[in-house]
């Protein structure tokens, strides 16, 4: 699904050349959930953004879904963000005058879906979060953790190849970490490819697979046994 | 801008964004509105300056003598200047080819004004056949005096509406009545009307009566000149100055006066104030469009500030919508569309409010020099329609630059 060949990345600060990701080998296959660990300044938020296509790689491969990604421009970048991903961030990013159903219906505005299939495709996806009661209300009447699982509705509704998570669990409190993580594990369950950023290794023991980044290069890359969330909820 | 599924995401917008609409809205409607009732009073003001001069004919000219104020060739100041029919008639000769309509004019003063029993207070002014074009007096019953009635000094009399009103309320015509005056009975062969109220409490008669009967001599107490229309205004102006001057020179001569002397004699020419007044009322519109350009481009920095305000409080939005797949130029559509949108809307509303305040009010304005202010439609249709273009070029720049933000940056933004 993804593959990732000795790609570099530098940001320029000033006269300086800050070089972020020194070569990375990579590749997650169809129906993975990977943890992507490391402590800040590893690298794996840059990481995270040039696989979201966010930012460009100096150098190296990228090919998802067999697509090369490549000298992208703007409006190309957006038609395959569309296409391909789903975002899930930490500060869950609702709009914040959108009610839940809204939210979870704009992706399908970009994607060109009509109106009455936008709003039904947002319930159903609700309802799999399991807050369809909640469809008509705003953000700022749901808890963290229903935030969470409205933006995880938005990131599915696009149907996206990957889904990419960035540190989803570190605005809740651990209780709502794990039901966030439960969710998580059942759509990845349902064969959904799924990245997580974190740095908590009980987030990333609930992962198959935890990739470790250090300074820029990935030093560990592990196949784990999975703890199901479900067991804390 | 027919696209269904973005008019819907912008009413969404709208209507859970009240406030800033209604901000952004009432911003761009009173710009409007200021400017159109600017406008409209300057036009007023015009209006209320040409009704004004209607009173008499445009291209008239009147002589009014006084008491000279400078020694000339030898003669002390202080002599009081005296018009004589021989005095009219050879400038009448001299300027035959220039003049229109003539008429010199006797006030008859302390002569008792009766009908029946009843005492009358009105000016008598003798005039001839022709003051009624100079006047601009409207005949609405009878005729105004003819030569026939100057010739034979004939008793008859002409009257202004308001005396009809006022005195013959009781007859179905003053026609035919007789009026009297130092106790010669005058029959009443005319009614007009006139602009000014003022103006129709007088009683005219034939000039040759007036000098006759009351004693006048071969004096004439004013005399009055038209000149024939012309098509182009200054030319107007031009013929009226110059024949002005002749006309002054003239008399100037025969009486002896000092060339720059005001008080001896003077000429005044409606089309030579008319001149002033219009460059006044040119300058006050000058004034008002200016006063209304700034306002407009008031409302038009008003409206690209808060374009800059609604682009930085939506950064954070912007980022999230470029993350789900919004391209460039879709964020730069949303903003623009929503902005045009509302500067439309709230524009012609201001404008519709504005000239309604206008059609109601307008004909009710009872101020002098202000007659029924009004303002041209296309110019402020156009007006409406330079604020909504200037204010999508002013939202342009902001919503361009929130579309190339970077999205990881935008995202960030709190």
């Amino acid at each position: 699904m993804i593959e990732i060949k000795d790609l570099h990345k530098s940001y320029r600060m000033g006269s300086n050349s800050l070089h972020v990701l020194k070569g990375i080998n990579f590749s997650v296959e169809d129906g993975e959930l990977v943890a992507i660990m490391g402590s800040s300044g590893s690298g794996k938020s840059t990481l995270l953004n040039i696989l979201g296509m966010l930012d460009g790689a100096d150098s190296g491969e990228y090919n998802l879904d067999g697509v090369p990604i490549k000298d992208l421009n703007e409006t190309k970048a957006a038609q395959y963000r569309n296409k391909f991903l789903g975002f899930i961030f930490q500060s869950f990013n609702l709009i914040n005058y959108k009610t839940a159903a809204e939210n979870v219906a704009l992706p399908l505005y970009y994607q060109k879906v009509g109106r009455k299939e936008r709003q039904d495709k947002s319930i159903a996806y609700l309802e799999k979060v399991g807050l369809k009661n909640w469809a008509h209300h705003l953000p700022s009447e749901l808890s963290g953790g229903q935030k969470q699982r409205v933006a995880i509705a938005r990131a599915l509704a696009a149907e996206p190849k990957v889904l990419l998570a960035d540190e989803p669990t570190g605005a809740l409190d651990s209780k709502t970490s794990y039901e966030v993580m439960d969710l998580i594990q059942k759509i990845n369950d349902e064969g959904n490819t799924i990245l997580v950023v974190t740095h908590e290794p009980d987030i990333a023991e609930m992962c198959k697979r935890i990739v470790h980044l250090k300074d820029g290069v990935i030093v560990e890359d592990k196949k784990v046994e999975q703890v199901r969330a479900e067991q804390y909820v | 801008m027919l696209d269904i599924e973005r008019w819907q995401e912008i009413f969404d917008t709208l209507r859970k964004n009240k406030l800033r609409s209604f901000l952004t809205g009432i911003s761009v409607a009173s710009g409007i509105f200021i400017l159109v009732i600017l406008l409209g009073f300057g036009q007023g003001m015009r209006n209320g300056i040409e009704q004004e001069f209607k009173q008499d004919a445009a291209t008239s000219l009147w002589v009014w003598p006084g008491v000279t104020s400078k020694e000339h060739k030898g003669l002390n100041p202080g002599r009081r200047i005296t018009l004589t029919n021989e005095n009219y008639n050879k400038a009448t000769a001299l300027f035959q080819e220039e003049i229109e309509y003539g008429s010199s004019r006797v006030f008859v003063n302390n002569v008792a004004v009766n009908y029946k029993k009843e005492s009358l207070v009105y000016g008598v002014q003798g005039v001839s056949a022709n003051f009624q074009f100079i006047e601009n007096a409207k005949m609405i019953d009878g005729r105004f005096i003819n030569y026939q009635d100057e010739e034979t000094t004939a008793k008859v009399a002409v009257i202004g509406k308001k005396i009809r009103t006022d005195v013959f309320k009781d007859v179905a015509t003053p026609i035919g009545e007789y009026i009297k005056l130092s106790g010669i009975p005058f029959k009443i062969i005319g009614v007009f009307t006139e602009y000014e109220d003022r103006e129709e409490e007088r009683i005219y008669i034939p000039i040759t009566s007036a000098q006759k009967v009351f004693n006048g001599g071969d004096r004439v107490n004013n005399m009055s000149f038209t000149l024939p229309a012309k098509d182009n205004f200054d030319e107007a102006v031009a013929e009226a100055t110059r024949f002005k001057a002749n006309l002054k020179s003239f008399l100037q001569q025969s009486h002896t006066i000092a060339p720059d002397d005001t008080s001896g004699l003077d000429v005044w020419s409606a089309m030579e104030e008319a001149k002033r007044y219009y460059g006044l009322t040119n300058n006050i519109k000058i004034f008002f469009w200016f006063v209304g350009v700034c306002t407009i481009i008031a409302g038009v920095v008003g409206v690209s500030n808060i374009m800059l305000i609604v682009v930085k409080e939506r950064t954070k939005e912007i980022g999230i919508r470029k993350a789900l797949g919004a391209k460039p130029w879709s964020i730069i559509g949303m903003i623009l569309h929503e902005a045009i949108f509302v500067t439309a809307i709230s524009g012609f509303a201001g404008l519709i409010f504005s000239m309604a305040l206008l059609e109601i009010v307008g004909p009710h304005i009872e101020i002098d020099y202000v007659l029924n202010p009004s303002v041209n439609f296309n110019v402020a249709f156009t007006t409406v329609i330079v604020l909504v273009v200037a204010g999508t070029i002013a939202g342009f720049f902001p919503a361009w630059r929130a579309a190339k933000v970077h999205t990881i940056e935008a995202l960030r933004d709190e």
